[in-house]
Order: structure tokens, then sequence, then C-alpha cells
């Protein structure tokens, strides 16, 4: 709750709390502040969906463990960008990216690349919570037995240490093969947030996860995050700036599918360099 | 203001008036079919009906037996050939074939097939199986009512699994989940209920078919379980039982038909509880 009512010029401090130390300087409403360590490079991306032209010519450095956030009004092409991280265009036929996207020295677009070993490596939380038809130990279990073959004892483990690093396991501890669709809407949310930090990602993509969750929900998914930031790379596509504000510590605009500004969240707020973003942030159009 | 609010209540009693009008006039002849096949058919039910094979002509005593276990066989071999071939071909609708022009033109076939009348699938099963075989056969009826029962499980695993919503499907894929196995471990599973209520009502429409039976299956006098030989079956022993001049076989033509409704209805009930138990909360 108290990160509801924060200002958001002392969300980027809080966040650089949480970073060890000397992992990449200060990031704190400081403009000239070095970027940490780059996740995900992303070079002349174009995208299409059938003749509609998504995104155009994109690049952008994703820092590793922050928190970067995507906004713009609807249609900009934000979840588009995240959705091509983890190529989950491809199992529609229509759509297709070209350009580059380049994760720890390897281009993920790349058709060489094998796309179970980059999803491995990323985890995706939706708009809508989307537990399995199974019960909640089940929901974290059946991703960690696509890649590895665990003994019972230490399956319970990892499932209790996900469902902790979700924030979640003091609600479920004792009802674990009850149904994932039985839990409240918020609780369903960090459940799949366990499910994909569980597979030990590196890199975890969320798109608008607090849309369909009431505030205290939300609240508890954005301190989630910063928990999240010290061992993931996190992107989040949101619709609301006040949360993009609170919970980042970059901020990419986006707006008819380019990427208008991107900078460290204090800047972006407080002194954006172009007119459009300004319009955007202050709410003259959006 | 006050003509129009009047006017519009008017309109509203008129419309109401007929929907329930409506409604009484289709309730009442269905209740008037389930009260004389009730009627007529309790009256005639007793345990030798399910221990005694059809009677010859003229005589009294004898009971179902061979039908209602003929019948069962046949609803058997349509289930065996009918539900595997249906659920893959509706997954691959769904799943496969969503967004391809191919599954369209399948997808609109199988609305035809559906559709179709079951004595053509009856005609059409005597052309492939009953004559180059060169005879009646129980195989041949599970072939025909097989093919009346697949059209019913592609349509409905074709539409449960396209409710299932996309995200879901997203999800499991964006954990690196192979295809094959995110259709098999989360949207057979989230659609499960769906599918089997598609099956359920699949039986309830195949085992009152009488018509592909004629051509297919034929009947059987006697007590006979070979697949190979014509075989005896509730709709078309009901059909020759009540045409009859013999009072015995027209009283047991009804409690045949009590058996056949109570046992549809108890199966529509139990898709209902299924479907009910399986809905997402």
């Amino acid at each position: 709750m108290i990160m509801m009512q924060e200002n958001f010029r002392n969300s980027p401090r809080d966040a650089a709390l949480h970073v060890p130390a000397g992992a990449g300087g200060a990031v704190a409403g400081d403009n000239v502040a070095a970027m940490p360590p780059v996740k995900i490079s992303v070079r002349g991306l174009d995208f299409h969906y059938g003749k509609f032209h998504a995104l155009k010519d994109i690049s952008i450095d994703i820092p590793e463990k922050r928190v970067t956030a995507f906004i713009g009004p609807s249609g900009c092409g934000k979840s588009t960008l995240l959705r091509t991280f983890n190529r989950m265009f491809e199992i529609y036929p229509e759509q297709r990216a070209q350009g580059q996207i380049v994760v720890d020295g390897e281009n993920i677009l790349d058709s060489k690349e094998d796309i179970a070993r980059v999803r491995a490596k990323i985890g995706m939380v939706f708009q809508k919570p989307t537990p399995f038809p199974m019960s909640i130990y089940e929901n974290i279990a059946f991703g960690i037995r696509l890649y590895e073959r665990l003994p019972k004892a230490e399956m319970d483990a990892r499932v209790e240490q996900c469902l902790r690093q979700a924030a979640l396991w003091d609600e479920v501890k004792d009802k674990l093969h009850q149904s994932g669709t039985s839990l409240s809407g918020g609780q369903q949310q960090r459940l799949c947030i366990a499910r994909g930090v569980a597979i030990k990602p590196e890199i975890l993509l969320l798109d608008e996860p607090c849309s369909a969750l009431d505030p205290i929900s939300t609240a508890r998914v954005e301190e989630l995050l910063k928990e999240l930031v010290r061992d993931y790379t996190v992107v989040i596509v949101t619709h609301n700036m006040q949360q993009a504000a609170r919970s980042s510590d970059y901020t990419a605009f986006m707006y008819l599918g380019e990427l208008v500004e991107f900078g460290d969240t204090a800047t972006i707020f407080t002194r954006p360099a172009k007119q459009q973003t300004e319009d955007y942030i202050t709410g003259r159009f959006g | 203001m006050i003509p129009l609010r009047a006017k519009r209540r008017a309109i509203n009693a008129f419309n109401l008036g007929m929907a329930v009008l409506t409604t009484a006039f289709g309730v009442f002849w269905l209740g008037w079919i389930l009260w004389t096949t009730l009627s007529h058919g309790i009256g005639a039910i007793h345990p030798a009906l399910f221990t005694q094979d059809t009677p010859p002509p003229g005589s009294e005593g004898g009971g179902l037996r061979n039908a209602f276990v003929g019948s069962l066989i046949l609803l058997g071999l349509a289930l065996a050939i009918g539900v595997p071939v249906g659920v893959l071909a509706g997954t691959w609708l769904a799943e496969f074939a969503a967004r391809r022009k191919l599954g369209g033109v399948v997808r609109f076939l199988n609305d035809i097939l559906l559709s179709a009348p079951s004595i053509v699938i009856g005609l059409f099963t005597y052309a492939i199986v009953v004559d180059p075989s060169g005879h009646f056969s129980a195989f041949s009826g599970g072939v025909a009512l097989a093919l009346i029962l697949i059209p019913v499980v592609v349509r409905t695993t074709d539409e449960m699994l396209r409710l299932i919503p996309v995200a879901l499907r997203e999800a499991a894929i964006a954990l690196g989940t192979p295809y094959w196995k995110m259709v098999l471990r989360i949207t057979w599973k989230a659609a499960a209920s769906g599918i089997l209520t598609g099956v359920l009502l699949g039986i309830a429409r195949i085992s009152g078919e009488t018509a592909p039976l004629l051509f297919t299956a034929l009947n059987n006098q006697f007590w006979s379980t070979d697949l190979s030989h014509p075989i005896a079956n509730l709709p078309v022993v009901i059909f020759q039982f009540a045409m009859s001049p013999y009072e015995n076989w027209q009283k047991m033509a009804w409690a045949g038909a009590f058996v056949a409704m109570a046992f549809i209805l108890l199966l529509s009930v139990f898709s209902r509880l299924i479907l009910k138990r399986g809905a997402p909360k």
C-alpha cells in the first residue's frame, strides 16, 4: 500500500536501494549515470501483422537487472515489442519480425536459434492471470519438469521457493493441491509470476500484469517487482503512467510503432527531451 | 411522454405473451411424447425384458435382451471408431488449422456432414462396407453410427478448444513448452469436460438412429454377438414390433421406446452435471 501513495520522484532512488553495490552505479534521478550492462539489445527491428507495419526500425538497449517500462497509447506497439523478445509471435503465421534482438550475444530472431532455449531464459506474465487447469503445485512444477527431472523432495523445495519469491507461499501453503483457478485474481497473477520464475529465467516480461487487478493486488505485484529485479531483468508494459513512474528504473515511450524516447525514468517523467513525450505524460493526448 | 410509455408496455406485454405461448406450444408436444412413452412403456416393463430374447411372431412372453445388447455393441463400435477420429480431427481444426484456409474448408464440410440425413449415411455405408463384404453385419452398423457420431464430436471438440483463452496457450508456449505438449497437457485438460459432453450428446444422437441400421446391421431375431453377422438392435426392433399386428410385440416396442428414452434422459442429465462441474469458476 505504501507504494501506492509514493511520489514518483522517489521511485528510482528506492529501486536503486535494491541494486547490489557496485552492480551498476547510481540510477537515481541522475541523467548522466552510467548505464548498467545491456541484457537485450534490439537493432533495426521491424514487425508486421500481415500488411500492418506495427514496429518501425526499433533500436533499444534493455539494461540488465533493472525494471524497464514501455509506455504509450493503445496500439503504439509496446506489447508487440515485448512479444518479440521470446518470439511469441511465431505461433501466428501472419506475424513476422525482421531485425536483430541480441540476448547474451546471440540473435534470438535467427531461426537457427533453438526457440525452447530462448524461452527457457525468458519468463512471461500476461494481462489476465493464466493459471493452468491443474493444482497450484502442478502449475509451478509443470514448467520445471520441462527442463529438469527432480526427486520429489527437491521439487517440493523448488515449488516452495518459487511461491515464496512471488510472495504467495503464506497464502497457499495449506492448499497446494487445490486448483490454481480457485485463487483470487491477484493471487493467480502472483502464481503466474511464480511459474515464470520457476524455470530460472534471466529475463521476466510482464504485459500489463496489473490491468486486471485491484489496487491492493497491484501494489503487491509492484512490491514484488522490486524484489525480483535483484535477480532478473524485468521488462513491463503498462498503460498506467503512475505505475511506470513508481516501479521502473528506465522508461521507453512509444508512439505509432516508433520508439520516441528512452531514458531513465526520472528524466523521462520530469525533463523529457521530446515534446511528444511531455504531451503524453502530462495527459495532453493518449 | 405517457402515451409512449403505454405503447412500450403494450409492445412488451405482446412480445412476452408470444414468447410464453410459443414455449408452451413446444413444451406441450414434448410433454405429450414423454407421457405417451411413459404410460404405454412402464406397464410393459418387467424383468424378462432384460433376460429373454425377442419372441417369434404371435407368441407370448419373451424380452429384448438381444436388442439391448446388440445396441450396446453397436454403440461401443461407433465410440471406438468415432471418438478418437472426432477428437483428433477437432483438435487439428482448433489447434493446428485455426488460421489456415484448409481449416475453414474442413470445418464447413464437417458442418454439412453434421446435418446430412442419416439415411444417406446408411446408404453410403451399405455401398462401402455391406456390398463389398456381401452381407449385413454388426460391424457395418457400427461404422454407420460412427460416421454420424464423428461430425458431432469434431464440432464440439473444435468449439470447446477454441473457447480456451489464447493467453493460456501463450502462457504455456512462453515457458518453452512444445506445441504438442501444450495441447495434451493444457488445452485438452481445460476443455475436457466440454469434449466429454460432446461425446455424450453424440451418443444420445446415435442411440436412436434407425435408418442407417436398416442398411447395415439389419436385425436379428436371435442372440448374436458376432460382429460379422446381422445383429439385433433396439431402434429397428421397435420399428418392426410397433408396425406388427401382434399385441405382445406392440407392447414390447413401447417398453423398448421407454428404455431408450430413459437412457437418453440419464445421459443428458449426466452430461449437464459434468459440464457444470467442469465449468470455469
